[in-house]
């Protein structure tokens, strides 16, 4: 730093430095946000998006830096909600340095976003990763031959280790106070279109509003950017915007050609800079990938896997739950008790029925959700989560979606909540609410639970109905998805484009931050709405008369009684079905209630295996399987389509199909005198 | 695979080229064209299937996606969008 740099760090002594972070997907970005800002980062929305924002703070050489992450994209194209975000930020933000994390294995294919990046005119600092990695392949980098050439600062990191990040942010730091010495290098055009090119940009001169460089705005034009070219539109006058549309149409061929343009300039910074092995060695995702996505032992391995983390859920997670149910729940409740021993007893009910029962739903989640979002994240992390969605991409088009879906539904075992918000991933905004609309389709591990319970209760095979139960549930999914995709939401199946990074040792400190962070975005949004149904349903559970018998809830199950009979069940039953709408597992509670014993498994068993005869029960079965999303699950769904439309659609479909699965059920075994 | 040609979009002739899909398992082939509309061609091209660079096909079972390596990148291509990628 120099010394005018040390007096403009003094003047601006209070103030912090504001850092975007930009890269491509796979090249370790979030590791590097990560290792930046720890857990002081925070989780939310880009404003009006469904993009994931993260935003975290770090200290360094007594500075303070203001980390945003951009969501991670190859090009800053109008092509994807995310590749808009991350230059709209850039463009009015106007952070004080961008650091773009490239991978030097994929050196030229990281590099497009920096040429990309480039002509936006905002400072630049390269972070080039993994160059562990590109030694091991045999690649050669020679860092300052490439800061020469692009005048890009460049900082060698193997973010997984932490080498390089302090290097980062002293270069970082040295951009904002003094960026005098800071000259880049502007990618340029391919010759064939560079006199198109100035003849827009001297169309548009003047008309560009604030903030905009004028050479990235027409560059963007000549692309055939939707976006920019229907904000300049009316800021042009007719005779320009005339002749732009006809620049345009004879040049279809150039969002192809400026991106070939700025390959061609990549490839003449990287030439002197990289050496290359004349045959790559086969390496280590050559010889996984043999195994991966091979037609059979891929599909071998996935179910393995899938195999592996159900079982981890029920030998760890459901003991975690009933623990956590015993001593954390019971020992709120009894806590409670004591401290209300004076007060009116609808207020010690509403403490403990009410709240206390609905953080402890919201509790019990976390086990199973802990295994679940691990063996994702470790997966994610090692590369493997794209083999899978290729693996099962020729599945998934049955339902015209395709491997990307795959991951969220996978999620939508563990708990529907997260399968609606996982379906993130998916680009296309069609085959994205189909995989919302039928991620409730899912049997969640409380649903499981609920079988589990009462399959034993009921039939002699409690194994075989489970297994027929959760086949035909998928069935029911698959089927579900076939008429959503050809009936409402038509349309053509949508690209698959998704890069297989290469893999590699999983980094802990990444997965565990990403562990904590989902969990703790569901506790966010599903636990207060979990907290405040349980609450309001205690009421109606409640009132009037004091007991479950005589109150609206009740009435309602009354009411609803003839539709019941349908499928054989009583009000009881249908009392039970309605309170799984605030968590599925409520409906063994409600059941204890209703069918007298307090708790006492035995007397459950004995009242339900007399006033149920095995008909109704499968139907029950069947129904609660494919019963309504439960509320957390609906509220995500309102969440993430951001409108009443679909959720209220999602719920009237399922209705629909738990009724017609109910009646069919009851009247095939009946006839089958089962 | 390791070559990036400049600009040979007008050296290369259109009557060899044929589509991405009808490459067998470790062939290799560079990209003549892109077709379909210009969001799907942007994206194509910012992954790097630009004209004249070289692709392999890692693997092509005949149904399902495709695997094909371009610019040291393994990308999956689904047989709709595959078809869309002309090579020579």
């Amino acid at each position: 730093m120099g010394a005018i740099g040390q007096r403009a760090m003094a003047e601006q002594e209070s103030k912090s430095i504001r850092v975007a972070l930009a890269g491509q997907p796979n090249v370790g970005k979030s590791t590097v946000f990560n290792l930046l800002t720890g857990l002081s980062q925070h989780v939310g929305n880009w404003p009006g998006k469904t993009v994931e924002q993260k935003a975290g703070t770090c200290e360094f050489d007594s500075l303070r830096f203001d980390l945003v992450d951009l969501p991670g994209t190859y090009s800053l194209s109008a092509n994807s909600p995310e590749e808009l975000i991350a230059r709209e930020y850039i463009i009015k933000e106007k952070p004080d340095v961008v650091v773009a994390i490239v991978n030097a294995a994929t050196l030229e294919r990281s590099l497009y976003l920096v040429a990309e990046l480039l002509p936006l005119g905002v400072p630049l600092v390269i972070g080039l990763n993994m160059i562990d990695v590109a030694e091991q392949q045999g690649l050669t980098i020679e860092t300052h031959v490439l800061e020469a050439a692009l005048g890009v600062p460049i900082v060698p990191m193997v973010a997984t280790k932490g080498q390089g990040i302090h290097e980062l942010l002293a270069r970082v730091q040295d951009l904002a106070c003094d960026g005098a010495a800071y000259q880049p290098n502007a990618p340029d055009i391919r010759a064939d279109h560079k006199e198109v090119l100035q003849r827009i940009e001297s169309l548009i001169d003047g008309h560009v509003p604030d903030g905009y460089p004028n050479t990235w705005v027409a560059l963007k034009i000549l692309e055939g950017d939707d976006q920019i070219t229907q904000m300049m539109r009316p800021r042009l006058p007719e005779a320009a915007s005339r002749e732009v549309d006809g620049i345009l149409r004879q040049h279809e061929d150039a969002c192809v050609a400026v991106a070939s343009g700025r390959y061609s300039w990549i490839a003449r910074m990287v030439r002197a800079a990289v050496v290359k092995p004349k045959a790559g060695p086969i390496t280590r995702t050559d010889r996984l990938d043999r195994w991966a996505t091979h037609p059979i032992w891929g599909l071998m391995i996935l179910v393995g896997i899938l195999a592996v983390t159900f079982a981890l859920t029920y030998t760890l997670g459901s003991p975690l739950q009933e623990w956590m149910d015993r001593y954390i729940v019971g020992g709120l409740a009894t806590v409670a008790s004591r401290a209300l021993a004076d007060a009116p007893p609808w207020l010690l009910s509403l403490v403990v029925d009410g709240a206390i029962a609905g953080v402890g739903t919201v509790l019990t989640f976390f086990p199973i959700l802990l295994i679940f979002f691990a063996v994702l994240g470790i997966l994610e992390d090692v590369g493997y989560m794209a083999r899978a969605a290729y693996v099962m991409d020729r599945f998934m088009h049955l339902m015209g979606l395709h491997g990307k879906s795959f991951l969220p539904l996978f999620l939508g075992f563990g708990c529907n909540v997260p399968a609606v918000m996982g379906a993130r991933v998916i680009e296309s905004q069609r085959a994205r609410l189909l995989t919302i609309l039928v991620a409730p389709l899912v049997p969640c591990t409380a649903r499981m639970g609920v079988i589990a319970f009462l399959a034993p209760i009921f039939f002699r095979q409690p194994t075989l109905i489970s297994w027929g139960l959760l086949t035909l549930n998928l069935g029911v999914l698959v089927l579900s998805g076939l008429l959503l995709h050809k009936i409402i939401l038509k349309g053509e199946s949508v690209a698959f484009i998704m890069e297989l990074p290469l893999y590699h040792v999983p980094n802990w400190h990444t997965i565990t931050i990403g562990v904590w962070q989902r969990l703790l975005s569901f506790l966010e949004k599903a636990g207060t709405i979990i907290l405040v149904v349980s609450v309001v349903t205690w009421a109606l559970s409640r009132f009037p008369g004091g007991t479950l018998e005589t109150s609206w809830i009740a009435a309602l199950g009354r009411g609803l009684e003839p539709l019941g009979n349908l499928m054989g069940l009583d009000w009881r039953l249908v009392v039970a079905l309605l309170s799984s709408f605030i968590a599925k597992e409520n409906a063994i509670a409600t059941l204890g209630v209703l069918f007298g014993g307090s708790g006492a498994g035995t007397s459950i068993t004995s009242a339900l295996r007399a006033a149920v005869a095995p008909p109704a029960a499968l139907a029950f079965l069947v129904m609660q399987m494919l019963f309504i999303p439960c509320v957390a699950t609906v509220s995500a769904i309102r969440q993430e389509t951001n409108s009443w439309h679909w959720p209220t659609f999602a719920v009237l479909f399922l209705l629909l199909v738990s009724l017609a699965g109910g009646i069919a059920t009851f009247r095939l075994a009946t006839l089958l005198a089962l | 695979m390791d070559k990036h040609y400049e600009d040979t979009t007008s050296r290369l002739s259109a009557d060899h080229a044929f589509s991405l899909l009808q490459l067998k398992s470790g062939e290799t082939a560079t990209v003549h064209s892109l077709r379909g509309g210009t969001g799907f061609r942007s994206r194509l091209a910012a992954l790097g299937f630009t004209p004249g660079t070289g692709v392999k096909m890692m693997q092509n079972l005949g149904y399902g996606p495709i695997i094909v390596t371009v610019r040291d990148t393994r990308i999956a291509l689904g047989r709709g969008e595959a078809y869309k990628v002309w090579v020579q």
